[in-house]
């Protein structure tokens, strides 16, 4: 019962960062049709900055919870100024290109920032410092830390201010207008390009808010992180449906607990001959459930028709 | 016809697709304040007509005057800003935001709060949001349709599709409403009604072009009526001149009709 309880709660704090991940992935796509699979590398270049600018301000006697807020902020604002410079330089020029064009442009961008991140961060594990004191609260036999209360909590805090600005504002409404039909919406006066890079602003922003929590949770970071995290919040975002913000985040918590289980109870499923390392298999096994037998997924809808 | 009296000149605008001509140098002149006609038989270059003002397609010559300025149609929300809104044949609403989110949409154009605005909430952003709503309303008001405000534009009658769709682009504040077939699929009481809301519009400051194949229609609504053939102008003139116009008659009504 416990490995239970303490996989739920290990499943959801995954899983929060997972849908926040797959929001980028799916805001874009539900905009545009791409899969920016830069997006993961986008996260990892968040983590990153947050590393250089709390390690360089530890020492500094700034109080440790400001420290991390600032480190925060700047990973937020470098990764919104490279998701812009992403669409800007990479997939702008190719809008009118075949489908595939940009997707292997993204590959490609993939590629290249995981080398600048080599080349400025390089080729080991950097370990964060510790900023917060773990305090370690004890719930029906199961454990569960305040960073991880922190992580579930900001996330949802994220997912929610999300769905408001999209579905109460003004800038959120040209969003919805423009992945319904971008030209009817252009005819509306909203300028495309305007709302696509603003979708790409919002997802970098908070792929960057994930890569902090994930850079706090594990406490290290690598140049090639992303790949990995990027590929399991896909797999969340199309889990979900790809294209749809509840889905995403759906996706998300779904695919941490999925993950979370399978990783405790692999063991006894094959007698130990697997062991918790292998947690990788259970996101690829959803996916190829999900795009076998329910490729639009859970939430998945038919977008509407283009003009 | 003095110059300010004018709210769109089309200069031999030509577009073709391939070997087909769809516009072969389409000239013409609308008034500001009236009702003018846009009529020809399918395929004549209607829509075409429509889609290269408001920038949809790029046309390959010609050009055209609005308002006193070249139009710079490389956008179409370039076109919207300057004052020109359309409707579509096939209806193309946003499915799936309700009726009057569809309406706020199109108030995008003249309003101007961004991102940093919808973060901190300031007053003015509050304060637009609010002029936005009560707009929206009043214009689903104005073309009839307030008690479906929270629907689904997708659940809309027919009728009442093609009402919002109007709603939509008289949001974006236009001198030009540019009607493509809105009494299409239209039974005589909504096609009359429809006649009213048209004649409203105009009476309240705003020139419409209207495409139409409903010729009772257009003959009773159109101070000017244009006639297209095979991508080419056959005759402009008032009503009365253009029905019994020997051209038209053979290409538009069959040449049975006189």
């Amino acid at each position: 019962m416990d490995t239970l309880l303490q996989q739920l709660i290990n499943g959801l704090t995954l899983g929060a960062v997972y849908a926040l991940v797959a929001l980028g992935y799916t805001m874009v796509y539900g905009i545009i049709g791409l899969i920016n699979f830069a997006h993961g590398e986008v996260v990892m270049i968040g983590t990153m900055v947050a590393f250089t600018v709390i390690v360089s301000l530890a020492g500094s006697g700034m109080s440790p919870l400001l420290v991390l807020g600032v480190g925060l902020l700047v990973s937020v604002v470098v990764c919104m100024i490279l998701g812009w410079a992403l669409e800007r330089v990479a997939y702008r020029p190719l809008r009118h290109a075949p489908r595939l064009t940009p997707l292997i442009t993204a590959i490609g961008m993939s590629i290249v920032l995981q080398n600048v991140a080599m080349i400025i961060w390089g080729r080991n594990y950097i370990t964060f410092p510790p900023m917060i004191d773990k305090k370690i609260y004890e719930l029906g036999g199961a454990s569960f830390t305040n960073v991880q209360v922190a992580i579930v909590s900001l996330a949802a805090l994220m997912m929610l201010g999300l769905i408001y600005l999209v579905h109460r504002t003004r800038i959120g409404m040209a969003m919805r207008a423009t992945a319904q039909n971008p030209h009817v919406a252009s005819l509306m006066g909203v300028d495309i390009n305007r709302v696509i890079a603003m979708a790409f602003i919002i997802g970098s922003a908070l792929g960057a808010v994930a890569g902090c929590m994930v850079g706090s949770y594990y406490e290290i970071a690598h140049y090639q992180m992303g790949f990995m995290l990027g590929l399991k919040a896909f797999t969340a975002a199309v889990l979900g449906g790809i294209g749809n913000l509840a889905g995403a985040m759906a996706g998300g918590l779904l695919l941490g607990v999925i993950e979370a289980l399978g990783a405790g109870y692999i063991g006894d499923l094959t007698g130990d001959f697997l062991g918790s390392h292998y947690q990788d298999i259970f996101a690829f096994i959803v996916l190829i459930i999900v795009l076998m037998f329910r490729p639009s997924g859970l939430f998945g809808e038919r977008t509407g028709d283009r003009a | 016809m003095s110059e300010h009296q004018i709210l769109l000149e089309a200069h031999a605008v030509a577009k073709h697709f391939g070997g087909v001509k769809a516009l072969h140098d389409v000239s013409l002149t609308i008034r500001r304040g009236e009702i003018y006609g846009l009529i020809g038989p399918n395929g004549a270059g209607k829509t075409t007509f429509f889609n290269c003002l408001t920038g949809l397609y790029r046309n390959e010559g010609g050009h055209f005057v609005f308002d006193g300025a070249r139009l710079a149609a490389d956008a179409p929300h370039k076109a919207a800003e300057v004052g020109i809104a359309r409707t579509f044949q096939n209806i193309r609403l946003f499915g799936n935001m309700t009726a009057i989110e569809n309406v706020m949409v199109g108030r995008h154009l003249r309003t101007h709060a961004g991102v940093l605005g919808a973060i901190t909430r300031n007053s003015a952003t509050r304060a637009e949001e609010a002029a936005i709503g009560r707009r929206a309303e009043e214009l689903l008001h104005y073309v009839g349709i307030h008690e479906r405000a929270h629907d689904y534009a997708k659940h809309l009658s027919y009728g009442d599709q093609r009402r919002l769709e109007i709603a939509r682009a008289l949001a974006t504040e236009p001198k030009l409403l540019a009607l493509d077939e809105p009494a299409a699929g239209m039974n005589g009481t909504e096609t009359e009604a429809l006649r009213l809301l048209v004649e409203g519009i105009c009476r309240d400051g705003v020139t419409v072009l209207l495409i139409e194949h409903d010729v009772k229609l257009v003959m009773g609504l159109c101070g000017r009526v244009a006639v297209l053939d095979y991508g080419e102008k056959i005759c402009e003139d008032v009503p009365s001149v253009v029905q019994r116009d020997p051209r038209v008659v053979e290409a538009y009504l069959g040449g049975s009709v006189a």
